[in-house]
Parts: structure tokens; C-alpha cells; sequence
């Protein structure tokens, strides 16, 4: 199996991005870096799964969804609510008119736990629900719509629609979300006192390792007959129907795999953060995390890291020395990549740095081997030509 | 409690539902437009409406400095005005952005969504980042008491009587007007429409410069109502779109009453629940009618 990933992959040159991405990640930031910006990269690359899971939405499947922060906020959510489960034991909210319950409970006059938050007293569970919470509502939301053969736009105006319902609920339900304010004052994972900095930076190992864990899984799927398919359904989507297949199947698991995923990346930015709000799962923080992997190149996964990584430091940097700049410049960023750079940096690379880089492997070794370019780069010259050319490299994905 | 006093309430209950209707319909009969005819997702719409209430608040205070004397004359003009600002910036946008992205709706969704940061970032430098309203004239506060214990607010007639001008004018346009002939010609087959002489480029740009004109409208009326901020606008696109994609696009008739269906059910329960909690059944029932039955209230034939 996994020398088949190897082999279906066939151009060393995507081993080779993602191995550079690992190094600079694993070994780069942290030796350049301290342990507060260090941190801040952490929270930067939880926003990465979400963008990792777009580029399979929407650059492979055709799909723009405007809600992933929902995904994301649920999965932060269920992680925050155990560690706020944690936190609030009986001697450390002594003080409370009922101890044992989260404070914000108790500034709202609630006397006992909720029932839905019971399960949240459990580690496992808590690491179950990170998952299967978003993945179960993208399922819900996919299957209804998809099934009735629903896309494009209509998907993105009720994938919004859903972020807002989700923000109000969250927002209106004080007592049980801890309303606008989100769920502060965490403290300790079983036990393990998440603030200190050697924590940090494991937790922040942690975030790289599923990182990179979750590309290689994406790729994986990308190289196979279903990557294919998606590729070739969000092209000419009537034509794989009337082949045989069952194109919203595809479809509702692409959709739930980006869930998976953005679920996981809200629960590593709980703990690595150390809070949850709603301010970060609404429409804007939503449409925002499609920019990140639209700026990567919406059809690269490491390139979505990149462009995850360049937005949020931008953010961070403009916003703390000219903030009135920083929203001139993100509306650049949206008007740049859909008019001048549709395929993002990734396709920038593709287009100036590969060229450069094949003449020289070329000019070393005489006999030119074969470099084929990155799935980016075919869709630099064509929707059709992308499609075929990915065929070509069919037999080695089929071979599983 | 007497049964009359349970009427009354009834009554205003309702006309505050009458209120909200008529600020989603302006709202949604631009997108309509705009959206529904021309299949442009225009996420700064909610900045059109902005740009609308801001020269609302720029003539009050203009008239203020200096024809005090004209102050009970001014906001039928500022409405106008507020309905050219729009046109304009509406007719620059599609000329210098949504011309190239036609054939790629989620593309426009996020260049415009730029447009809407780019508005709201210089709203917020040139006016300031505090919420504003413009000192109204003096016809339009107070309110219509027709009988005892029943309060029907005048700046809700007065919203309520505007929007159903805009939308006969509208409709009249539309099915009545040369330029209604032309684009329902663009609409249901541009090619087609060109070989006829058709200029389906400027019906284009008259289409959604008209769109984002009557958004001014909506932000003018929306004056009346409520005061102005840089994001105000972006409060009310996600249910501009709802009204419209529940609605039915390409039908007018299926946005007046998805308005409708919307702002009364959106006001009754707010009469039984809190405010959000009104809000998210609302929307939760949008959502989940659209799942069942995703082509809205009034389909069209076709569906992409």
C-alpha cells in the first residue's frame, strides 16, 4: 500500500514539495522562530486542514463551500468543551453557587450540566466527536442537497447560510456555548497543562505531524480512480452520470472527508490557542479560509499550506501596524486570484520556477529523464489537456 | 388583556413584520435582478445598500449646514441621489471586474465578496467607523394612531409605500420596457439575443447598474429604520440571497413572496422567542424547505 502511494505518485517533484514543506515546518520555523510566534505558525497551520480540505472541495470536486468554518468551529468547539469540562472541577469553582459546571453556566443561572455536554466529560468520546460532529452535519447537508443534484452557487449560498444560523445559535445560547465570548479559560488535556511552552511546541508537532499526515492522505485520494473521477466530474459533470457513475456519492464524500478535516484542524487550534469563539467559525472567518487556499493554488494541497501560512502572517503583520491597510489588501488578494492569478502561487511556481528548474535537471544529466509537472501546472494550460494528462498517470493509481 | 388590545397587538405585531418585508424586498429585488437574471453572485450588494444609506446621511447633513429651510424637503431627493450613487458604482464595478467573470459565478462570488471589504474599508475611513443616521424630517417620525391603543409607526408606512413603488416600477420595467425586452432576451438566450441586434455587453451593465441602483434605494429606506455602519450591509446579504434563492430565481413573484413568507415568520416568532432564537428558526426553515425542495418557491425550468 504504501509503496503504492510512492509508485502512483511517480514524479519525484511532489515528493520532493511536500518533503521541503515537512523540513521547513519541522525543523526551519522552529529553530528560527521563538515559542510565541512558533505558537502563532501552530494556529496558522490548524487553518491549513481547512484549506488542505477545500482544495479537494473545490479544486478537485468543483464545490465551493462558504462554511467550512462551521466544520472547523465544531471541531474546536467539541475539544473546548472537554477542556472546559476539565477545567471547571468542583474546588477550582468553589466559589460558584453550583460548582462543577462551566462558569459562563453560571453567570447564566444554569444548575446542572446540559445533557449534551455529558459526553464531553470523556476523552475518547471528545476525540470521536472532533471528527464525526462535522463530518455527520457535512453528510446531512451534502447528501440532501447533492443527491438532488444541487451545486455550484445554491451550495455556497446555503453553506453560508448554515455558517450564520450556526454563529446565531452559538452567539443567542449563552448559557450553553458560552455566547459571544466563546469558551475561555482552558487549562489542562487530561491532566496535561496545555500552556506551558515545552507543550507548545509538542502540540505544535502535533499540528505538523497531522498536517502532513492529511496531504499524504489527500494525495493519496487525488492520485487515485476517485481523484480522477472528481477531476473529470467537475469538468463535465453529465457525462461521468451517463457513464454509470453515481456522481453525488463522489461528491458527499469529498465533502465530508474536507469536514473530517477542518474538524480536526478547530480541535488543534483549541488547544494550541487555549479558546473558542464564535468569531471564528462565522461567514466572514468562512469565506476567509477559501482565500487561503485560493492563494495557494486551488489545486495544491502544499501550495494551500503556503498560501494558509502567507495570508495569516500578511494578517497578523498589517493588522498590527497598519490596520486600515490590511482590508485594502485582502480585497486585493480576492480581486488578484480570481482575475490575474487563478491558480495561485502554486501556479506561479508552476509556471516560472518549474520551467527553469527542468532545463537544469535537462542540462545536468544528458539523456533528459522525464519530469512530469505537478497536476497544478496541467491546469495552468487547460481544463482538457488537464483531464487527459491526468489519464496518462491513471495505470500506476489503478494498480492498488 | 381585552380582545381588542389582543388585536391591536396582532396588528402592530404584523406591521412590524410589514417593515422587515419591505427592507429584505428591496434588498432581494436588486439581487433578483442582479442574481436571479444575470446569475452574478453579488456579495457586495450589501455595500450598495451601505453606499445608498450613506448619501442618505451625506444629504441630511449637507441640508442641515446649509439650507436648514429645506430640511422637510430633502429625502425624497437624497432617495434619488442614493439610487444614482449606486448606478454609478454599480456600472464601475461590472465595467472594471464582473464583465471578465461571467462564465465563472464562484469567481465573481469572491471578487465581489474583495469589492464589499475594499467598500466597507473606505467607509470606514472617509465616514468613520461609529454607526450614523441622518436627522430625518420631521413628517416622517411620530407615528398613525387610527384608534385607541393601536400604534402604526409613519417611517414604516412611509418604507412599505416605497417598496411597493420600487417593485411595480420594476416589474413594469422588466415586462413592459424596452430594456426589460432586452435583457429577458440576453437572459434566455444570449447568443441568440446578440444575433438579433441585441448589445447583451451594455444590457449587461445597465442590468446590474440597475441592480445595485435600487440596493441604494433599499439603504435609503433602510435610513429610516435603523442607523448606518461600515458592515451594515453584510448583516442582511446572507438573507438578501435567502429571499431570493427561496424565492425562486428568475421569478419576481417568487421573491415578493418569499419576502413575505420570511419577514412574517421571522416577526411571529420573535413575538414567542428571543430575538436570535427567532432568527435562527427562520433561517433553519429556509434551509432545510431549500434542501427539500432546492429549485425554491417558483421554479424556473432550468437550474445550473
Amino acid at each position: 500500500m504504501n509503496l503504492n502511494i510512492f509508485q502512483s505518485w511517480n514524479t519525484r517533484y511532489q515528493l520532493i514539495s511536500l518533503a521541503v514543506l515537512g523540513v521547513i515546518l519541522m525543523v526551519a520555523l522552529p529553530l528560527c522562530l521563538d515559542i510565541f510566534r512558533l505558537n502563532m505558525v501552530g494556529k496558522y497551520l490548524t487553518y491549513a486542514f481547512v484549506a488542505i480540505g477545500l482544495v479537494m472541495v473545490w479544486g478537485y470536486g468543483g464545490v465551493l463551500s462558504l462554511g467550512q468554518g462551521v466544520f472547523f468551529g465544531l471541531g474546536g468547539y467539541a475539544m473546548a468543551m472537554y477542556l472546559k469540562l476539565e477545567a471547571s472541577d468542583p474546588e477550582s469553582t468553589a466559589i460558584q453557587s453550583t460548582p462543577g459546571i462551566p462558569d459562563f453556566m453560571d453567570w447564566n443561572q444554569l444548575t446542572e450540566l446540559p445533557t449534551f455536554w455529558l459526553p464531553f466529560n470523556s476523552l475518547p468520546l471528545t476525540l470521536i466527536a472532533v471528527i464525526v460532529v462535522p463530518t455527520l452535519l457535512a453528510w446531512m447537508i451534502s447528501f440532501a442537497m447533492f443527491k438532488r443534484r444541487v451545486g455550484g452557487v445554491y451550495f455556497a449560498i446555503i453553506t453560508q447560510a448554515v455558517a450564520l444560523i450556526l454563529t446565531v445559535l452559538i452567539i443567542g445560547q449563552q448559557g450553553y456555548t458560552g455566547g459571544v465570548n466563546g469558551i475561555t479559560d482552558l487549562k489542562t488535556l487530561h491532566g496535561w497543562d496545555t500552556r506551558t511552552d515545552s507543550a507548545k511546541l509538542i502540540l505544535y508537532y502535533l499540528c505538523v505531524v497531522l498536517l502532513l499526515a492529511s496531504i499524504l492522505l489527500c494525495r493519496w485520494i487525488q492520485t487515485s480512480k476517485l481523484g480522477t473521477l472528481l477531476l473529470a466530474m467537475r469538468d463535465k459533470e453529465e457525462r461521468i452520470r451517463f457513464s454509470g457513475y453515481d456522481v453525488s456519492s463522489f461528491k458527499i464524500f469529498t465533502f465530508c472527508l474536507a469536514a473530517a478535516l477542518s474538524g480536526i484542524g478547530g480541535a488543534m487550534f483549541t488547544l494550541q490557542v487555549g479558546f473558542m469563539s464564535p468569531s471564528f467559525i462565522g461567514i466572514v472567518p468562512s469565506i476567509e479560509m477559501v482565500i487561503y487556499a485560493a492563494v495557494g493554488g486551488r489545486l495544491s494541497l502544499v501550495g494551500a499550506v503556503y498560501g494558509t501560512l502567507l495570508v495569516n502572517s500578511g494578517k497578523t503583520l498589517f493588522s498590527e501596524t497598519f490596520p486600515d491597510i490590511w482590508l485594502f489588501l485582502m480585497a486585493a488578494l480576492f480581486i488578484g486570484v480570481t482575475m490575474a492569478f487563478p491558480m495561485g502561487l502554486a501556479g506561479l511556481w508552476d509556471k516560472y520556477v518549474t520551467p527553469c528548474w527542468k532545463r537544469w535537471l535537462q542540462a545536468r544529466r544528458a539523456p533528459a529523464p522525464q519530469v512530469k509537472a505537478a497536476p497544478g501546472a496541467q491546469a495552468e494550460v487547460s481544463r482538457k489537456v488537464n483531464v487527459s494528462s491526468i489519464h496518462e498517470e491513471i495505470p500506476a493509481g489503478l494498480g492498488a | 388583556m381585552t380582545p381588542s388590545d389582543i388585536f391591536n397587538i396582532t396588528l402592530m405585531q404584523g406591521f412590524a413584520g410589514l417593515s422587515l418585508f419591505a427592507v429584505l424586498l428591496l434588498m432581494g429585488l436588486g439581487l433578483a435582478i442582479i442574481f436571479g437574471q444575470m446569475g452574478v453572485i453579488n456579495m457586495a450588494h450589501g455595500e450598495f445598500m451601505t453606499i445608498g444609506a450613506y448619501t442618505v446621511y451625506l444629504g441630511s447633513v449637507l441640508t442641515a449646514e446649509y439650507a436648514p429651510e429645506f430640511m422637510p424637503y430633502y429625502f425624497p431627493f437624497a432617495i434619488v441621489a442614493a439610487f444614482f450613487f449606486a448606478f454609478i458604482a454599480g456600472w464601475l464595478i461590472e465595467w472594471g471586474l464582473i464583465r471578465f467573470l461571467y462564465q465563472r459565478p464562484l469567481d465573481t462570488l469572491l471578487a465581489t465578496w474583495g469589492v464589499s471589504l475594499a467598500i466597507q474599508q473606505i467607509f470606514r475611513t472617509c465616514v468613520g467607523p461609529k454607526e450614523v443616521s441622518p436627522t430625518l424630517p420631521d413628517w416622517l417620525l411620530g407615528s398613525w394612531a387610527p384608534s385607541e391603543g393601536l400604534d402604526i409607526p409613519i417611517n414604516g408606512i412611509f418604507v412599505l409605500s416605497l417598496t411597493i413603488l420600487v417593485t411595480l416600477g420594476v416589474v413594469l420595467a422588466l415586462y413592459r420596457s424596452r430594456w426589460g425586452l432586452r435583457v429577458r432576451a440576453t437572459v434566455s438566450n444570449r447568443v441568440m439575443a446578440n444575433a438579433t441586434g441585441i448589445d447583451t455587453k451594455k444590457t449587461d451593465r445597465l442590468t446590474f447598474a440597475i441592480g445595485c441602483g435600487i440596493a441604494g434605494i433599499a439603504g435609503a429606506a433602510f435610513t429610516t429604520i435603523g442607523s448606518t455602519g461600515p458592515t451594515s450591509g453584510q448583516l442582511y446579504i446572507v438573507d438578501a440571497f435567502l429571499v431570493v434563492t427561496f424565492g425562486g430565481t428568475a421569478s419576481l413573484m417568487g421573491t415578493v413572496v418569499s419576502a413575505f413568507g420570511i419577514a412574517q415568520t421571522q416577526s411571529i416568532s420573535e413575538f414567542f422567542l428571543a430575538g436570535s432564537m427567532a432568527k435562527v428558526l427562520t433561517l433553519s426553515v429556509i434551509v432545510l424547505i431549500l434542501m427539500i425542495r432546492p429549485q425554491g418557491l417558483f421554479a424556473s425550468k432550468v437550474r445550473h
